[in-house]
């Protein structure tokens, strides 16, 4: 039996980006908010200082910051024809853990998604006509527009300080931006950063060849910053532990260097940490929340009362709570009807080596951030014509060399031996001299009947409550398409100077032992129709108005980006609709 | 709970006081708002609530608070209006007399832990204030045994010695050359915020020197030096930058740690900015010391200063930056630091050795930490990168060598952070 807690106004489950927002809007909203975190609270000078924030063997090889399986996993299949296994360690993708979630292990990549991608399906549609679009691709319009979520945009930038330079500001394009981003209201709170030797060079070969390449966005500062909060961040160092890491220089965008700080000065706030929560309670109608049930460390049951819950964890476990919860109609792949587990997308991610001679080129590839780079949009989205290439999708095209850590940084040629002299030597040729981009074709992965979640038939986490399922393969359309950018940016940097380029291809099937990006999307999306959508444009669920889902769980497919930007983006947008709106009517925002 | 007839009646003995004018300047009324609110202020001001509080009871002013002092330690007592355990049954002379003579109600004497020493100079009206507002806090039962000191400093009578040889009894006098707000600046600093409780030297008996200001150990701390002293004290900072410093805990140079925190937490980020000027004006008048610390400076070409150089780089010119000049209002200027260069070297050792945060406010709530290096660094690097730092850049500090690491490390196991 759980023992019963005191109501509060508000329970956020989960203190990630989305939950650190959420939590802080409503709290200044005169709330009762309390906010219950699965993993530990976590600390800059206490958790990674900068004594041993930069341990690649303790945080990038053995996860120190990371969800230990043992506590929640998933299990996987490529298709209904197989029988799902739990991941048991984690691969392609990383599952953050404690207070800052995934925003404290992100590279801070802070990209703006296209206008025209919240209205894909319509766009590609008048553009394409119906019948381009492969016949199992289910992609969706978001509900939203461009002029709808600039501001919020906007605001999730201003708060983490986001170093860039602007490409179309009020629709007049810049100077050295992104020509292809949609109008953006203001420029960038902090200039780009600079860049190293091999981004400039690959900057220089675009250039040559006639693309217009422009600074990444990034969420690691080009100089200190004060946010709208009064949080301060640092410079970045250029140290090249962003991702997988917690920054110990206050210099990365995080949940702690922008919002934990003010939120942690409210007096209406309140944050139990290691309280995982196990289901989303409903009344007797089945259409009102009534607040969670969490188990704490020492396995006692706590039922926490609230009026409005917000979903805030990473986007399997908001799905896998929804499941086990009973909220909204479980997808059903067979007769495409149902909502919840489906739309589940990831990313399309492929890249070359460049070797360059040694004697001449000296990259020193350890200087760099996690956002660090140089990139091109001609490829992205639909700012290309797909009409001859039978494909839908993109993506950009960056030299997104983020690191030159020791134990990952190993460019070698093909028929390089893995191990002895040879290695050795081939490593200390290559090491300084090689190309390799982290995010070098950085591509969407659109939305298929047959890519879903739902609750596993076998497997159990600890609770005995079932695992979350996923099955997901790539399709033909993303492999075309991932093939056709990697030619393009292979020849940007045989440009560059390169004497040998090696293509590294995205092959099917899908693989959850080698890491991709940790951009999961979709599962429970946003949009217009409660029969193909779970929460609608303002993310509230349409079955249970009082429960809100953020994250990149509502996005109906994943474009050409990082989502953070966008994940942010959307919080601020779903606050704003409940400050406004709900707290003073609540029920259903849209009524479909 | 007061009833309708008892405020008319002091309405009517109001009104008759009313024309005597010239005692009205000591005459306070305990219910009237604006002396509630004063005294309130004077409360945050005077920070009785750091020692008076014991914050995990959740009981204001309910006392049980231990005190650190170097001959043992005290339980603060409670000041709640409870008749029986806290000031409720005291009057209005024995409440003044303790705060401003050290005196008990059966005149016992109370220790200089309670800084009597420095409210001496609070006058009467505000110090009725003061009570005033106490008044009006819940009463709660809390029985102290305020007197944990060992013999023989377990004996009050003592304290009558002490008081003869150390304390007179004295209001604060203006100085009349000088201007309105640096009197109020030196009626604050040098009477309720009792400043040099910490922050000036004391001798054997834990009596003030005459150094006044000019920096003391204490508590695994080194309160530095306040004095506008070029080096060590405040010299380098302007009026606005030691007020910003007082109201947010950071400056463009400086963070509010360890016993500043509290200070700046519970006390200074709450008061007025022009009281916060004032004292910044008054401090900025307080000669400095008179001999410059370049005289025992290290060495440049010491291995030791090289060895310290490199550690500078790799562990600490991430946030401090190569220059030592951090980042304004979040990492501290260690290039030009006064904490840096105290001759004791108590405060850089805590901070290197065990790591401190910084105080979160309103005005700037990042409350940015440095890490612990204790664990990491053994006492010849941290005595090196210390030694480093104190004379890089022109700072000018004496070496600091493994033996007072080591000291450094065993005192600091001991405490809390």
């Amino acid at each position: 039996m759980a023992h019963k807690l005191p109501a509060k106004d508000v329970v956020v489950i989960g203190l990630g980006w989305t939950g650190s927002i959420l939590s802080y809007e409503l709290a200044d909203a005169g709330l009762d908010v309390v906010a219950l975190e699965r993993g530990p609270w976590r600390d800059t000078a206490t958790s990674f200082p900068i004594s041993y924030a930069q341990d690649e063997l303790r945080f990038r090889i053995q996860h120190d910051m990371f969800l230990r399986p043992a506590q929640s996993t998933v299990t996987f299949r490529n298709n209904r024809s197989q029988t799902a296994l739990p991941v048991r360690h984690l691969g392609a993708f990383m599952l953050g853990n404690g207070a800052g979630g995934g925003g404290l292990h992100w590279n801070a990549e802070t990209w703006r998604f296209l206008p025209s991608d919240f209205v894909l399906r319509t766009h590609l549609t008048q553009r394409y006509g119906a019948n381009f679009l492969p016949s199992d691709m289910t992609i969706q319009d978001w509900g939203i527009t461009w002029d709808e979520i600039e501001p919020h945009y906007d605001k999730f930038e201003y708060l983490c300080g986001t170093s860039g330079t602007a490409g179309n500001l009020n629709g007049n394009i810049q100077q050295g931006g992104n020509p292809f981003e949609g109008p953006r209201s203001r420029p960038y709170p902090t200039p780009a950063q600079k860049q190293p030797f091999s981004h400039t060079l690959y900057a220089k070969a675009a250039s040559e060849l006639g693309y217009k390449p422009f600074p990444q966005p990034s969420g690691n500062l080009s100089e200190a910053y004060t946010n709208p909060l009064g949080v301060k961040l640092g410079q970045c160092t250029y140290c090249g532990y962003c991702e997988w890491f917690g920054c110990a220089n206050y210099s990365k965008a995080s949940p702690q260097t922008t919002v934990l700080p003010a939120l942690v000065r409210k007096p209406h706030f309140e944050a139990r940490t290691e309280c995982e929560v196990t289901r989303i309670n409903l009344d007797s109608s089945r259409k009102r929340a009534t607040g969670v049930t969490y188990v704490d460390t020492s396995g006692t049951e706590w039922e926490q009362p609230a009026d409005l819950v917000i979903l805030c964890a990473f986007q399997l476990f908001n799905v896998q709570l929804l499941l086990l919860s009973g909220i909204g109609q479980p997808y059903d792949p067979n007769t495409g009807e149902g909502h919840v587990g489906r739309n589940f997308t990831h990313q399309t991610m492929s890249g070359v080596i460049g070797f360059f001679d040694k004697d001449k080129y000296n990259f020193n590839p350890f200087v760099a951030s996690g956002s660090i780079g140089m990139c091109i949009d001609e490829f992205n989205g639909d700012n290309f014509d797909h009409g001859p290439l039978g494909f839908v999708g993109g993506g950009y095209l960056g030299q997104v060399q983020t690191n030159g850590r020791p134990i990952e940084t190993t460019p070698l040629p093909p028929d390089t031996p893995a191990w002895g002299a040879k290695w050795k030597q081939a490593q200390r040729d290559n090491y300084l001299s090689a190309v390799t981009a982290t995010s070098g074709c950085h591509a969407s992965m659109y939305s298929y009947r047959e890519n879903y979640f739902d609750l596993d038939p076998t497997y159990k986490d600890r609770f005995g409550r079932p695992l979350l399922r996923m099955t997901m393969d790539f399709h033909e359309n993303e492999l075309k398409m991932s093939a056709y950018l990697t030619d393009k940016f292979a020849e940007i940097v045989q440009h560059m100077g390169a004497r040998q380029v090696v293509k590294h291809y995205r092959k099917g099937p899908y693989d959850v032992t080698a890491y991709q990006t940790s951009h999961l999307c979709g599962g429970a999306i946003m949009g217009t129709d409660p029969k193909s959508s779970t929460i609608n444009k303002y993310l509230q669920s349409w079955d249970v108005p009082n429960l809100f889902v953020q994250g990149a769980t509502a996005f109906p497919q994943n474009a050409g980006y990082n989502p953070t930007g966008t994940v942010g983006a959307l919080a601020y947008w779903s606050a704003a609709a409940i400050r406004s709106q709900y707290l003073k009517n609540p029920g259903p925002l849209v009524h479909a | 709970m007061h009833s309708a007839s008892k405020i008319a009646a002091i309405l009517c003995g109001l009104a008759v006081i009313a024309p005597a004018a010239a005692r009205a300047a000591t005459r306070v009324d305990p219910q009237d708002f604006e002396t509630i609110e004063r005294g309130r202020y004077l409360t945050v001001v005077g920070d009785c609530a750091a020692c008076h509080t014991l914050v995990s009871s959740g009981h204001q002013f309910a006392g049980g608070r231990p005190v650190e002092t170097p001959f043992g330690t005290l339980l603060s007592p409670n000041i709640t209006p409870d008749p029986e355990t806290g000031i409720g049954a005291w009057t209005d002379d024995e409440f003044v007399n303790a705060l401003t003579k050290g005196t008990g109600r059966q005149g016992t004497r109370l220790y200089p832990a309670m800084p009597y020493t420095y409210m001496t100079k609070v006058s009467r009206e505000d110090a009725l204030a003061i009570r005033a507002y106490l008044n009006t806090v819940p009463a709660v039962r809390n029985d102290v045994k305020t007197n944990q000191l060992p013999f023989p400093f377990n004996m009050r009578w003592v304290m009558a010695v002490w008081d003869a040889l150390f304390f007179k009894a004295a209001p604060f006098e203006p100085v009349h050359d000088k201007s309105p707000e640096w009197n109020r600046g030196a009626y604050l600093a040098e009477g309720l915020a009792h400043c040099g409780l910490c922050h000036t030297p004391k001798n054997f008996l834990g009596a003030d020197t005459g150094q006044k200001l000019k920096g003391y150990a204490l508590q695994g701390w080194f309160a530095p030096d306040i004095t506008n002293d070029q080096r060590r004290g405040l010299g380098g900072w302007s009026v606005d930058d030691i007020a910003q410093y007082l109201k947010t805990g950071h400056n463009r140079t400086s963070a509010a740690t360890g016993l500043m925190s509290e200070t700046v937490s519970l006390s200074t980020s709450h008061m007025t900015d022009a009281d916060l000027r004032a004292i910044a004006t008054y401090f900025k008048d307080q000669a400095g010391q008179q001999k410059d610390q370049k005289e025992t400076r290290a060495d440049p070409k010491d291995a030791t200063m090289t060895m310290g150089k490199n550690i500078y780089a790799d562990e600490c010119s991430g946030c401090h930056t190569p220059n030592g000049k951090g980042t304004p209002d979040m990492f501290p200027s260690v290039n030009g630091s006064p904490v840096v260069q105290q001759t004791d070297p108590t405060t850089m050792l805590r901070v290197v050795l065990r790591g401190a945060r910084s105080v979160g406010t309103d005005g700037a709530p990042t409350a940015p930490a440095m890490p612990a290096f204790g664990w990491y660094l053994n006492d010849d690097q941290v005595a090196a990168v210390v030694t480093y730092v104190r004379n890089a850049w022109g700072n000018s500090a004496p070496p600091v060598d493994a033996g007072d690491v080591a000291k450094a490390r065993k005192d600091f196991i001991q405490r809390s952070d």
